[in-house]
């Protein structure tokens, strides 16, 4: 069996054990590297020389006894829009091809105090643009369930990469379900923390008020460690919040009854693909076996998360990127005349389409004579989401719902219907506008062969209640492995 | 000219805070240091970078609003300008729009006439500097200088309420009065720590609605500011007069020229497309906090007058002067405090020290010496250990290098001849050299002996204790 098939905390047991080095476990996410990465395209940039000095690095200091965390030496992927010191940071755009921060984001040095080895960074959609990781300046990512077919996006370098076995996890970000859209599509499992769980300091931004940053890992253990060890107080990041506890795996227990689970109706309607809703329904019951009370009910206002989210994330995304204007780092034109046509030439060459389509509607919702009947609207819209939330958390511990429409889609189909790929955020989106945690993690596999994702969602601050019952759901099915890692593993064997 | 008019102005005045560090990052806010020395990834505007709020700008903002009686926002956010500029890292600038930190205040003024007058403050509110391009014509680039990039700035927005040059003046005046009072910042025009844009507009006397106005950029001084507002309002007359329309824009003064440009009509005006900024979170002001603030309140002019003709008892003049300048009163408060001779501080401070300003086209809020030497300096007057000659040459070291004068006047062998004998030996010596002056005394010519004095000063180079000369010349005459 590879080390690479193993959950990061299962890999960190065998290293603090002694019966694997750090530069194996290293090594072994570097060759699964180079057997897959042709076929799956999850990173952007591979660091090998970096992750195997680090690797000693760490083993010195396991060795020493400095390092005993569950995650010291386990190799991990980031994704490319959380700054890296000495290693370069594209957002998988053109305009930023050759950044290299000077810093290092919070979330990674956090993971880097745990003993974390950074193997590279991982592909997304640019600037974090997209729900299928196609709209990356260095090529898309593709499904290693399929290779037809998109991995999900944003964070889909960092969900196929740990789906493919490249790395043992990987941290990705969610401005509008970029972690648990793609880990539906890739059959693994992610969290988004409550909004100021995790600093944003480092991560590269979209969506300001949104982007929180989450692990991507195989199980809910894994998920819940990783978050243990990137989630902190930050006077960084005024959007920091102190919490009450920073302890998730105490919360890694069997034990679902009297938990109040609420499926919202409105999540089940038109545009629901069967085989998801069947096996969304499916994974409700289990809860149910296992004592959970659940019920429906009907949480309102769901068709208005969409547009709001939109008009939102791209009023603060059109002024975020402003910054990258060719006039202290990234792409410059090669040639231009005077200031201004500098910053026409860097920005139409530097950026692609999908992110000028999003910085042209956030400044026209921006603009003056617009504001109030848009961006002001949005905002009421948001306020009014997160009161039907709180309204739902009165009498539930959990929403219960799918992660996506649809299993994963073909490469190319999406971004034709620009509006259609925003239509599959529906699920997703009002966790962020309502700074709630959410987790997807499988629950099927459909008639295609993909997997399917389930969303349990909480209150703020109880992130413990949804990786409870996520964690009591998975003990009913095992993790299957993505063909292409079986491939691989047979090749290995012979 | 056949209409009377009347003239219209508001002004919005940019005053760089004394905080140390910058109002959204650790770095350094110290004026004049190499390019780029001070910054940082987030005054830079480097991507994923974080503002975090200077609680000190909060309390300079606010202690400048209740100096001015202003209603404080007690629940007060910040919002993001959007606009492209190469010194603007962020391409926004952080700043507040709709609810600034402080509204509805007012000072008083004095008019020509006499009178007082009250001059509306509209709002007070919070932003960051840009920093400064350096263009380099030889080498055809430019550069950019973030030093000043994230430097906190509140910008007073006035009424319109002021009606000529001289109202605008005394307005500025009393405003950095109150700030330098406040040690909110040190409000120098020429440095650029204190900008002032001045809104203006024409009309008929007596009209009930105001003009079109112009904005007026670039101003550095008084004088410029007096005589833009003069040239801005003769050519809106005289647009008017000939029956054409005053064009509502942004205007550049030039202080060469005496004249100024238009840089932007309203139809370019830029859309800022203003929104909440959302990496910050809204400051909350609690009453105890605002309590702390305003327990903490300065002295202000009104109240070191009348105290300074109490505890000090010198004359009105004097506090008039003194109390002029935060600086200058400081440096009276203390050295009086370190020498007991209120008047003898008062007299430096308002002799020498104002001529040797006048002399360096410095302000008061230049002088950089320190109390204990100008109370040493005193002292050694006092007890005649120099005499006036001296001790004004060395206040001009005191001034210029803010030396010891103790040690000073020990280096320099410039301690007063005060024996008796040493004297007498010269003034016989001078006495002989000089019969016909002698004589002259003797006539009854007063004047003479100063010629005698002055000889012996001179043989003594200027050390001799001039009382004791004085006395010796007449036993001996």
């Amino acid at each position: 069996m590879s080390l690479m098939s193993l959950t990061a905390v299962e890999l960190g047991k065998k290293i603090k054990k002694k019966e694997v080095t750090v530069r194996e476990a290293v090594q072994a996410a570097l060759d699964a590297i180079t057997a897959r990465e042709e076929a799956v395209n999850s990173f952007v940039t591979v660091d090998a020389e970096g992750a195997l000095a680090q690797a000693d690095e760490v083993q010195k200091k396991i060795d020493a006894g400095v390092l005993t965390g569950p995650l010291a030496g386990v190799p991990v992927a980031i994704k490319d829009n959380m700054c890296t010191e000495g290693l370069k940071t594209t957002c998988s755009s053109k305009i930023l091809y050759n950044f290299i921060p000077t810093y290092s984001s919070e979330a990674v040095l956090n993971l880097q105090k745990a003993g974390a080895v950074i193997i590279g960074k991982t592909n997304m959609d640019e600037f974090a643009m997209g729900s299928t990781t196609e709209t990356s300046a260095y090529g898309e990512t593709k499904n290693p369930w399929n290779t037809g077919h998109v991995p999900g996006g944003s964070s889909g370098g960092s969900c196929a990469a740990v789906a493919a076995e490249e790395c043992s996890y990987a941290l990705g970000s969610d401005t509008g379900g970029s972690i648990r859209q793609p880990s539906s599509f890739c059959g693994v499992t992610g969290i988004k923390p409550t909004y100021g769980t995790v600093s944003r300091y480092g991560l590269i931004a979209y969506g300001s008020s949104l982007d929180q940053i989450g692990p991507i890992a195989k199980d809910v253990t894994d998920c819940a460690t990783i978050l243990e060890a990137i989630s902190s107080y930050d006077p960084k990041d005024s959007t920091s919040i102190k919490r009450e506890s920073y302890d998730f795996t105490s919360a890694l227990v069997d034990d679902v009854a009297g938990m109040r689970i609420g499926i919202p109706r409105d999540y089940f309607g038109d545009g629901l693909d069967d085989e998801v809703k069947t096996a969304v329904l499916a994974a409700a019951k289990e809860l149910e076996k296992k004592g959970a009370i659940v019920e429906e009910f009907d949480l309102g206002l769901v068709q208005y998360a969409i547009p709001a989210y939109y008009v939102i994330a791209c009023a603060e995304a059109s002024s975020n990127l402003a910054r990258f204007d060719g006039v202290k780092y990234g792409y410059r034109t090669k040639e231009y005349d005077g200031l201004h046509q500098m910053y026409k030439k860097s920005r139409s060459e530097g950026f692609g389409p999908e992110v000028k389509r999003r910085i042209m509607l956030g400044s026209f919702v921006l603009s003056s004579g617009y504001y109030d009947a848009y961006y002001l609207k949005a905002l009421r819209v948001k306020a009014l989401i997160k009161k039907a939330f709180d309204d739902a958390f009165a009498k539930y511990d959990v929403i219960l719902g799918p992660a996506a429409p649809t299993t994963a889609p073909k490469l190319g189909e999406s971004l034709s219907d620009p509006i259609q790929m925003y239509l599959g955020d529906i699920y997703t989106i009002s966790v962020n506008l309502a700074g709630l945690p959410g987790i997807s993690l499988p629950c099927g596999i459909d008639s295609k062969g993909l997997p399917i994702g389930l969303q349990l969602i909480g209150d703020c601050f109880k992130e413990n209640k949804i990786i409870r019952a996520a964690y009591a759901f998975e003990q009913t099915r095992t993790y299957t492995h993505s063909p292409i890692t079986e491939s691989n593993q047979k090749e290995e064997s012979k | 000219m056949s209409k009377e008019y009347e003239t219209v102005i508001g002004l919005e005045v940019h005053v760089e805070l004394a905080t140390k560090t910058k109002i959204f990052c650790g770095c350094s806010t110290a004026f004049g240091a190499e390019k780029n020395a001070h910054t940082c990834p987030v005054c830079t505007g480097m991507p994923g970078s974080l503002p975090v709020l200077n609680k000190q700008v909060v309390e300079y903002a606010v202690a400048v609003g209740l100096a001015t009686n202003c209603t404080i926002t007690q629940n007060c956010k910040f919002d993001r300008k959007n606009y492209f500029y190469p010194d603007n890292p962020q391409n926004y600038q952080i700043s507040q729009l709709y609810l600034p930190i402080c509204r509805n205040g007012g000072i008083e003024i004095e008019t020509e006439a006499g009178g007082k007058k009250i001059i509306g403050i509209h709002e007070i509110h919070m932003e960051e500097d840009a920093g400064k391009l350096v263009h380099d014509d030889w080498e055809d680039v430019s550069v950019v200088d973030f030093n000043r990039s994230g430097v906190p700035l509140i910008e007073i927005v006035s009424e319109p309420d002021m009606r000529s040059a001289e109202e605008v003046i005394a307005y500025l005046e009393k405003l950095r009065l109150i700030i330098q009072y406040l040690g909110a910042s040190d409000c120098k025009l020429n440095e650029g720590s204190m900008r002032a844009d001045v809104n203006l507009s024409v009309r008929e006397v007596g009209a009930a609605e105001f003009g079109t106005r112009t904005e007026m950029k670039n101003l550095n001084s008084f004088r410029a500011i007096a005589h833009a507002i003069e040239g801005e309002k003769n050519r809106q007359i005289d647009l008017l007069e000939s029956g054409e329309k005053v064009i509502q824009e942004t205007r550049r003064w030039d202080d060469t020229k005496e004249s100024s440009h238009a840089m932007r009509s309203k139809e370019d005006a830029q859309d800022y497309r203003y929104f909440p900024e959302p990496d910050l979170v809204p400051v909350i002001i609690s009453d105890e906090w605002l309590e702390e603030i305003r327990s903490k309140q300065p002295e202000f002019r009104t109240q070191k007058l009348e105290r300074y003709e109490r505890e000090y008892e010198i004359p009105r003049y004097d506090a008039e002067i003194l109390t002029g300048s935060k600086k200058l009163a400081d440096i009276f408060e203390a050295t009086t405090e370190l020498c007991g001779k209120p008047k003898k501080v008062s007299n430096w401070l308002m002799g020498e020290a104002m001529r040797l300003l006048k002399e360096h086209e410095m302000d008061p809020e230049d002088l950089r010496f320190s109390p204990a030497n100008l109370a040493k300096l005193i002292g050694l007057v006092e007890a005649g250990t120099i005499n006036g000659t001296v001790a004004k040459e060395v206040f001009e070291q005191i001034f210029a290098e803010d030396i010891d004068p103790e040690q000073y006047v020990k280096e320099h062998g410039l301690a007063a001849v005060n024996d008796e004998g040493e004297l007498r030996a010269a003034i016989e010596q001078i006495i002989a050299d000089n019969p016909q002056s002698v004589e002259d005394y003797h006539n009854g010519k007063e004047k003479a002996i100063g010629f005698l004095v002055g000889q012996t000063m001179k043989v003594m180079k200027g050390k001799a204790n001039p009382g004791l000369v004085n006395k010796i010349l007449k036993e001996l005459l």
